[in-house]
Order: C-alpha cells, then sequence, then structure tokens
C-alpha cells in the first residue's frame, strides 16, 4: 500500500465514521428507537447511503476501466444460502438486543461513547468463535 | 406535514445527510482502490494479528487486514472530528454493559457466519444488486425488529 492508497481508504474511512456520527446511529438508543417504529429515520440512513453507493457500484466499471489506485474493481464473495440466512438471523438478534452493529462499535469510539467498548471487545470474541468452531 | 413529524420526530435532515456521507465513503473506497466497504470483516482480519488459527490466517484475512484496520482507523478519525467540529450533542449511551456485550457477541458471531452485517450486505450488497445480501438484509431487518420490540416488552 503506497501513500495514495492509505491516504483514499482512510478519507473513505472517516466519510464513514462522520456519517455514522452526524446520522446517531453511533447511539445505539437511536437505533433502538427505530426498531420500535419510533422513528424511523433509519431508513432514510440507509436508503441515501444505498443509493449514492449503488449509483457508483453500476456506473464506475462502465465509466473506468479500473480504479483510480487499483488493478481491478471488486465483486461479491461467494455466499453460502444457508450460512447467510442463519447468520443474518443471529446477526439480526444481536443487534436487536443492543442497537449496535459493526461500524457504530467502532466509530462511536471517535465520540468518547465509551461503553461501546463492551460491544467492540463482545464482537471480537463472538467473530473469534465462530472462525474457532464454527467455520466451514 | 403531520405523518412527516411523527415518522421522523427528531428531523429528517442529519438522517439524510449522515446516509450520503456513509455512501460518499463506501463510493470513495470503490472508485480508489475498487474494494467493497463492509464492517463486520474487520473483526476477522484483525483477529489474524493475534490468532495463528488457519481461519484467520487465510489469504483473504492477511491481504485484507491492513486496509480493514486503516478503515477502522479512519471512521473513529471520522466520528471525533464530526463530532468536535460540529458540536454535535452524543449522549454516552445508558445500556447496562451485559445488553451491550451479549447484542455485539450474537451480532459479532452472526455477522461473520453470514458474511456481513448492515453496511457489507446492507449497503454494498445492494448496491450490487446481490440477491442473497438482499436476502439477508429482509432477514436480519425483520429479525432486529422483533428482537428490540420483545426487549422492550420484557424490560418495560
Amino acid at each position: 500500500m503506497n501513500i495514495p492508497y492509505v491516504l483514499a481508504v482512510l478519507i473513505a474511512g472517516m466519510l464513514f465514521g462522520a456519517g455514522l456520527t452526524l446520522s446517531t446511529m453511533v447511539q445505539p438508543e437511536a437505533v433502538l428507537q427505530f426498531l420500535n417504529f419510533n422513528d424511523f429515520g433509519l431508513l432514510l440512513v440507509l436508503g441515501c447511503a444505498t443509493g449514492l453507493t449503488m449509483l457508483v457500484y453500476q456506473l464506475a466499471p462502465k465509466a473506468m476501466r479500473r480504479p483510480l489506485l487499483a488493478l481491478s474493481f471488486s465483486g461479491r464473495p461467494k455466499q453460502r444460502l444457508q450460512q447467510t440466512v442463519v447468520g443474518a438471523v443471529l446477526f439480526g438478534i444481536g443487534w436487536g438486543i443492543s442497537g449496535v452493529c459493526p461500524a457504530p462499535a467502532v466509530a462511536g469510539l471517535g465520540t468518547g461513547n465509551w461503553p461501546l467498548i463492551w460491544t467492540l471487545m463482545a464482537m471480537f470474541a463472538g467473530t473469534y468463535v465462530q472462525g474457532r468452531w464454527f467455520a466451514r | 406535514m403531520d405523518i412527516i413529524t411523527s415518522l421522523f420526530p427528531n428531523g429528517m435532515w442529519h438522517y439524510a445527510m449522515g446516509g450520503l456521507l456513509i455512501g460518499a465513503g463506501v463510493s470513495l473506497l470503490y472508485l480508489t482502490t475498487g474494494l467493497q466497504g463492509g464492517a463486520s470483516s474487520f473483526f476477522s482480519s484483525t483477529l489474524s494479528f493475534f490468532s495463528r488459527l488457519p481461519y484467520f490466517q487465510s489469504t483473504s484475512q492477511l491481504s485484507s487486514r491492513g486496509w480493514r484496520l486503516i478503515y477502522a482507523l479512519g471512521m473513529v478519525l471520522g466520528a471525533a472530528l464530526i463530532w468536535q467540529m460540529a458540536g454535535l450533542d452524543i449522549p454516552t449511551t445508558e445500556l447496562p454493559a451485559w445488553q451491550l456485550m451479549i447484542g455485539g457477541f450474537i451480532a459479532g458471531f452472526g455477522a461473520r457466519l453470514g458474511n456481513g452485517c448492515t453496511s457489507g450486505h446492507g449497503i454494498c450488497g445492494i448496491a450490487s444488486f446481490d440477491l442473497s445480501s438482499v436476502l439477508a438484509v429482509v432477514v436480519f431487518l425483520s429479525v432486529a425488529i422483533l428482537t428490540a420490540q420483545l426487549m422492550t416488552e420484557v424490560l418495560l
């Protein structure tokens, strides 16, 4: 990784983290408000983020031969349907309990929301247990 | 107007702007590096620094752990910057630690088993018209809604 590449990844992450903060998704309470149907803002967040990304993902590979700093655009990883569904069910249970998904668990630390460290450490633990005993 | 304020009691623009910023980040990553920027793989690729298990030492973990770590650092930095510069009020969460930990553990496990989270399946997957990601989003959103509402019933 050269310096422009590192900077591009860093700035991309910064935009992501700033967006999560501005949209209050780094607050578990805000996410739980959505999941309890008290505030539908999260749909706006997801819709705007996905809409913009969709334009870029669909148009960029047609408009440019390759990414600015790499050789090719990467596609989707191979999925196994059953694993994807079981994983999504578990992910939904965990997300519904804490109101924290992986990106806010990381980004939230930047806003001094320290209790999110509990979630962050637990996510590492869950990831380890999955990889240690349940990986295909 | 009343419908809008009842659906969005805290306003709309910060949600829309926040979503666009997130999309701009994921888009910039793709335009420059060609990478799809989901968040949850950060956890498994970072474990490759600490665990010798073959699963965590796979080529895909080793080759992605560098950029995923930088991406995560960027998230923390970007969150800190906008929080300070815009003077946003982000109250510290009052959820009990057990709730944050149990939820985090199950979500971490599930995201890796199912190969993605809200950003990986939700943003990158849907934007790629990946049908299994669309299915994953429908499933985890429904389950999360059920779980959160059940939690509210039980805890109150």
